[in-house]
């Protein structure tokens, strides 16, 4: 960038103080930054770093607890940290836009599109409505809306997440702003639809010259869209550099660290012995959901249909799909939290699919679950120790059994058997998750099924967690059923891949085979769509 | 929408069965002979046979719910022994000051409730708002009666602008209908106001926190804008819900106010009829009073569309 | 042992905040200003329900044709019964029986209380299995709901009217008729929240460990309806009390000799006009002791339950 240009927006100094009672006393803590015409600057961060902060503290749209105490807020020159709020409502959508997380609610549910990106309109132009309809359907054919016309009458609940997060986009660049604020704006999307919204973002803000502050915490997305990086810990800026730089020659440890987690998403070869006895094997399994009602035809939801599995001792086999493609509803059927209506389950030489509850209880012992969110996945009123040994005591294990059991596997988990007595809030994310896993090995699982088990977390921690499930696996020769949408994860961790779309597995067969040559189309858009996918972190971080 | 009306429609029977067959029990749960019950303490032997006859009570029970759904259905509520008349003469006199006494509080607790809640809820955490809350939560703990003597006694007596009681037609003088309205309908609406006015305050906070407020406001959208516009059309759901089952404190509610201010009601009905163990017309008002609560219920819903597209099932 | 990963050290700081908010529910209550408001004044409601005989009163229920219709404040002779006789004012004045208003109120304490207690206690109990049945035994589900939508359909007071009609009045009658109409809302709020736990990612956890049905039930699911259901109670404790003075003033509650709140006003409504009093007294208490419920009702909701002062 040439020196003569004025930014468009420049952070000086910046801090936001915290509430009383905090763990820290700032949210974001002498930050300076800046974002030139043209650009794309990457706040990356893990959750807890102050990055979405640093974004609501530019658009005025802080919450009242939180204080900016310091610093400078430039938007082309013009001080915006001090000015008064009818200028900061000025500025909003004409100088400055924001799109946010989650399109599915960030759109009044009771107002049509059109209506919605009319009053930005009529609020800061004068444009009669002929002109400002004319605008608007402008606006929707630039963000490649379909029919725009039906569009601008639709109301959001009949759009797609995608094509809600394209309003939103619409409605951010009608006036063409200078400055676009994105806060993890695809982290709500399916792989394949986010790669659509970082190019439709990159292709507008290069058309038009606008400065973007791209705020994310998946380095893909970075590699994929980045000018420049700003990486943040803590509220505080770490590094900042060109994104090739940060990426490959990443100069302060922590971004070393954050990068080296990002998990390849070329499969490591894994030399597993392939002639262990088959722990699961589905045959034609299916849940088909249907919903009556008087007047209506019965509708039938088919939410996995005709699944075969096959999974052996001491081998991982993924599952990955995106939202809505059955795979958790086949880890649920097989770990019978739902009754599958169709086909069987076979556990060892146990068909498990059609047994009832009262049978079905020895045998819940040999298939144990990791639920996704570890905030909502271990009673919050009883102690950890409680929740682990109270498998082992269903099944007849003493107290002291089960606790004894129950110390050596927090041992086995890395954590302090002393802590057996706290309680899950006492906990971070990760630890909790390690818990859930001891819990599920108390049980001494034939089959483990981890739904989404690392989805919820931070990178680093997502790194350690994944290498325990694997030592896990190596140690106790178990089977893992690994459910993720996170082609990477899957790629470091699974030994055999099953694709899965439309409640259908498209694709099945060995990591190396599937992700090296795949053959079905949708695993190839799929992958396709994997954000940075051309860039190898582990290697990077390597050289 | 036509089919989601029919479901409507069709999910109220259930609910209006359990109602009819509690009203029909209601009698048969009474100690000692229905017949005797119902023809009071002045009756003949010969009248409390014919009473017998009719109902069918030497018939198996479910005989007797049969006949007395049938009668129900073709408008026969049967007779008031007590006042010597068919108990749907009695509730036609009686039906006018009710309806009218419902309509003024509506319209006085409605006027008064919403634009409450949506300043406490726009001002949350002002001196206004903890007023707001703090006259809501009184509004729930004075009873109605307590309200309507206080108002009688300062509006009434002390400064004598208004009649302290009974009820003149509106055909008749509607100025002095008005003026026999204004106290009960007032003292009626205190508690729907109280809760109405929460309900407000709380739905209007509730949409406040949602993302697309914050998008509103994003677009640089005034305050007023973004209250007006956005949060008060999608607080309206929960709001209309509230108002829907006040309804039936605003029933309850009309017995009491009805009984202090002397008018000629069906709540007052309610209390004489009870008083003079006339089941006819206890189980008569019962009914309609939980038909026209299932049915003013009904008219909500369906109303729901109006402010809420997602809703067509 | 506990290996030093980052996540650990990240994560320090909070959970020691977090072990900080997580203080137990109870403390946080009885901090509550509203939950102390609310709680000092019923208290002394409480005291003086248990005191009223040694607060200077006399025989709540004794007629004396002599001294009919006092304003509060004149000073009476009544007849002792050892024949000779004794002078007191009489605070509150008299009713038209002669009753003393001021023993009449303090002793009328004692319904209200008792009132509100036991119908709170009555309709959360049964609400409670009923809720527990309807949320977890499927086929009993739909018909609990059916019936409890019917009974929902009926004003809850003109259903207590309709239970008094039944039997004649008394005391238990009245409680009895005030429970039926509660019931509905506690069994949903019960079923409520049955459905919503036992989706929670914990229970199915404890389900695939292979947690027998009822220590499902009492171990995970059970513990979070207390907090709920202990708001709840408070609020129909206060609109049970109200229900009660609603129905003895329109003469269908508790026998009229009983001296209740409802009874004493109910009495004073034909002389309203000269002798305001016998409504007033009687009506600050009732509604004193329910705003007080209703204050600390709020006070716990907020402590307690968070989510649910969202909602009405």
């Amino acid at each position: 960038m040439s020196v003569a240009v004025q930014p468009v927006l420049e952070v000086r100094n910046l801090s936001v103080a915290l509430p009383k009672g905090a763990d820290r006393e700032h949210a974001v803590e002498k930050v300076s930054f800046t974002v030139n015409p043209g650009e794309i600057v990457c706040l990356v961060g893990e959750s807890g770093s102050g990055k979405s902060v640093i974004a609501f503290t530019v658009m005025g749209l802080l919450a009242k607890a939180l204080k900016p105490t310091s610093g400078e807020i430039l938007l082309q020159g013009e001080n915006i940290l001090t000015a008064p709020e009818s200028r900061l409502r000025e500025l909003r959508c004409t100088r400055m836009s924001m799109i946010f997380q989650e399109p599915m609610t960030a759109l009044n549910p009771v107002m049509t599109c059109g209506e919605q990106i009319d009053e930005v309109l009529s609020t800061h132009t004068k444009l009669d409505p002929a002109a400002r309809k004319a605008k608007i359907i402008a606006i929707l054919t630039r963000v490649k809306l379909p029919e725009p016309e039906r569009i601008y009458a639709s109301f959001p609940h009949q759009l797609s997440g995608g094509q809600r997060q394209r309003i939103m986009i619409a409605m951010a660049l009608v006036l063409d702003p200078v400055l676009l604020i994105a806060d993890e704006p695809t982290t709500a999307l399916d792989v394949t639809t986010q790669a659509e919204i970082l190019k439709l973002i990159a292709e507008l803000q290069a058309g038009q010259g606008t400065g973007v502050l791209f705020i994310t915490h998946d380095f893909g997305v970075v590699a994929e869209i980045a000018h420049r990086v700003a990486v943040l810990r803590w509220g505080e800026l770490v590094e900042m550099g060109p994104m090739e730089q940060i990426l490959s020659r990443p100069s302060q440890p922590y971004t070393k660290m954050l990068i080296s987690s990002v998990p390849s998403i070329h499969p490591v070869h894994r030399g597993v012995r392939l002639d262990g006895a088959t722990v699961l094997r589905t045959d034609k399994l299916g849940k088909t959901y249907s919903g009556k009602s008087f007047f209506q035809k019965a509708r039938t939801v088919k939410a996995a249909a005709d699944v075969d599995l096959d999974i052996r001792r001491g081998e991982t086999l993924g599952i990955v799909g995106e939202s809505g493609s059955g795979k958790s509803t086949v880890a649920r059927c097989i770990a019978r939290l739902i009754d599958p209506t169709e086909g069987r389950i076979y556990l060892g030489d146990t068909e498990i699919a059609t047994m009832s509850a009262r049978k079905l209880r020895p045998h819940r012992r040999r298939v144990q679950i990791v639920f996704q969110d570890p905030y909502r996945s271990m009673n919050p009123r009883i102690t950890v120790g409680e929740s682990i040994i109270e498998g082992p005591m269903n099944f007849g294990l003493s107290r002291d059994e089960a606790l004894a059991r129950a110390r050596s596997l927090m041992e086995t988990v890395r954590l302090d058997p002393n802590s057996l007595d706290r309680y899950p809030h006492q906990f971070s994310g990760g630890q909790r998750q390690r818990i859930c896993i001891a819990r599920a090995l108390a049980m001494e699982p034939e089959l483990l099924i981890a739904d989404e088990a690392v989805s919820a977390l931070d990178v680093s921690v997502q790194k350690q967690v994944l290498q325990l499930l694997d030592e896990i696996r190596v140690r106790l020769n178990l089977a893992v059923l690994f459910i993720t949408h996170d082609l990477r994860v899957a790629a470091q961790i699974c030994d055999y891949v099953a694709v899965m779309s439309k409640g259908r597995v498209v694709e099945y067969g060995s990591a190396e085979q599937v992700f090296g040559s795949p053959k079905d189309e949708y695993t190839k858009a799929l992958f396709a769509a994997a954000p940075g996918r051309n860039w190898d972190f582990g290697k990077a971080s390597a050289a | 929408m036509l089919d989601f009306i029919a479901r409507r429609l069709i999910a109220i029977v259930p609910v209006l069965g359990v109602v009819a067959v509690f009203v029909f029990l209601m009698l048969r749960l009474t100690p000692g002979d229905p017949a005797a019950v119902i023809a009071g303490d002045n009756a003949t032997s010969d009248q409390i046979a014919m009473i017998r006859e009719k109902l069918g009570l030497t018939l198996p029970i479910w005989q007797q719910f049969g006949i007395w759904m049938g009668d129900i259905l073709q408008g026969n509520f049967g007779e008031s022994y007590f006042f010597k008349k068919t108990v749907a003469e009695l509730i036609a006199q009686r039906i006018e000051p009710t309806l009218a006494l419902a309509v003024c509080t509506l319209v006085v607790a409605l006027s008064a409730a919403i634009p409450l809640g949506v300043i406490a809820a726009y001002k949350q955490g002002s001196i206004l708002d903890r007023f707001v809350m703090g006259l809501s939560v009184l509004g729930f703990s004075v009873p109605s009666f307590v309200i309507g003597y206080c108002l009688i006694y300062v509006f009434a007596i002390e400064l004598g602008w208004l009649p302290v009681q009974g009820y003149i037609r509106i055909g008749v003088d509607f100025w002095g209908f008005l003026e026999r309205m204004v106290l009960p309908s007032t003292t009626l609406g205190v508690i729907y106001i109280a809760l109405v006015a929460r309900i407000t305050r709380a739905s209007v906070l509730e949409v406040l926190n949602e993302d697309y407020i914050r998008t509103a406001r994003a677009k640089g959208l005034s305050n007023r804008v973004v209250l007006m516009r956005h949060a008060l059309r999608n607080a309206a759901v929960p709001i209309l819900t509230v108002i829907g089952i006040g309804i039936a404190l605003l029933m309850g509610g009309a017995v009491v106010t009805e009984s202090v201010f002397g008018l000629p009601g069906l709540g007052r009905l309610t209390v004489e009829a009870v008083l003079s163990r006339d089941f006819p017309t206890i189980q008569t008002v019962i009914l309609l009073f939980s038909v026209v609560y299932v049915v003013v219920n009904l008219l909500i819903d369906i109303s729901y569309t109006l402010f809420d597209p997602r809703i067509r099932y | 042992m506990s290996a030093i990963v980052p996540d650990d050290i990240v994560d320090s700081a909070s959970i020691a905040a977090a072990s900080n908010k997580r203080r137990p529910l109870w403390q946080l209550a009885i901090r509550n200003t509203s939950v102390i408001f609310g709680g000092v004044i019923l208290l002394v409601m409480l005291f003086i329900a248990i005191a009223a005989p040694v607060l200077g009163t006399v025989d709540p229920t004794r007629i004396d044709p002599a001294s009919r219709n006092k304003k509060p404040g004149t000073e009476i002779t009544y007849k002792l019964e050892d024949g000779t006789s004794a002078k007191r004012t009489v605070i509150m004045g008299t009713d038209s029986l002669g009753r003393d208003v001021y023993s009449r109120v303090l002793y009328g304490t004692r319904v209200s209380l008792m009132v509100g207690v036991s119908v709170a206690i009555c309709a959360v109990g049964m609400g409670l299995v009923i809720g527990l049945i309807s949320g977890y035994v499927r086929w009993a589900d739909s018909i609990i709901m059916r019936i409890m939508d019917g009974l929902m359909a009926i004003p809850g007071i003109l259903l207590a009217i309709a239970l008094v009609s039944i039997w004649r009045a008394g005391l238990i009658t009245v409680i009895f008729a005030i429970v039926i109409p509660d019931v509905p809302r506690v069994v949903r709020l019960v079923r409520s929240i049955v459905l919503t736990v036992r989706e929670e990612p914990y229970v199915e956890g404890a389900i695939s460990v292979g947690t027998p049905t009822w220590i499902l039930l009492f171990r995970h699911i059970l513990p979070n309806t207390i907090a709920p259901l202990i708001v709840q109670a408070t609020f129909t404790a206060a609109a049970a009390i109200l229900t009660e003075a609603i129905l003895s003033f329109l003469g269908i509650g508790i026998p009229p000799e009983t001296p209740s709140w409802g009874n004493i006003m109910a009495e004073g409504r034909t002389l309203f006009r000269v002798f305001p009093h016998n409504i007033l007294y009687p009506g600050i208490f009732l509604a004193f002791t329910v705003l007080a419920i209703n204050i600390m009702g709020d006070g716990l909701r907020d402590t307690l339950d968070p989510k649910m002062s969202k909602k009405v």
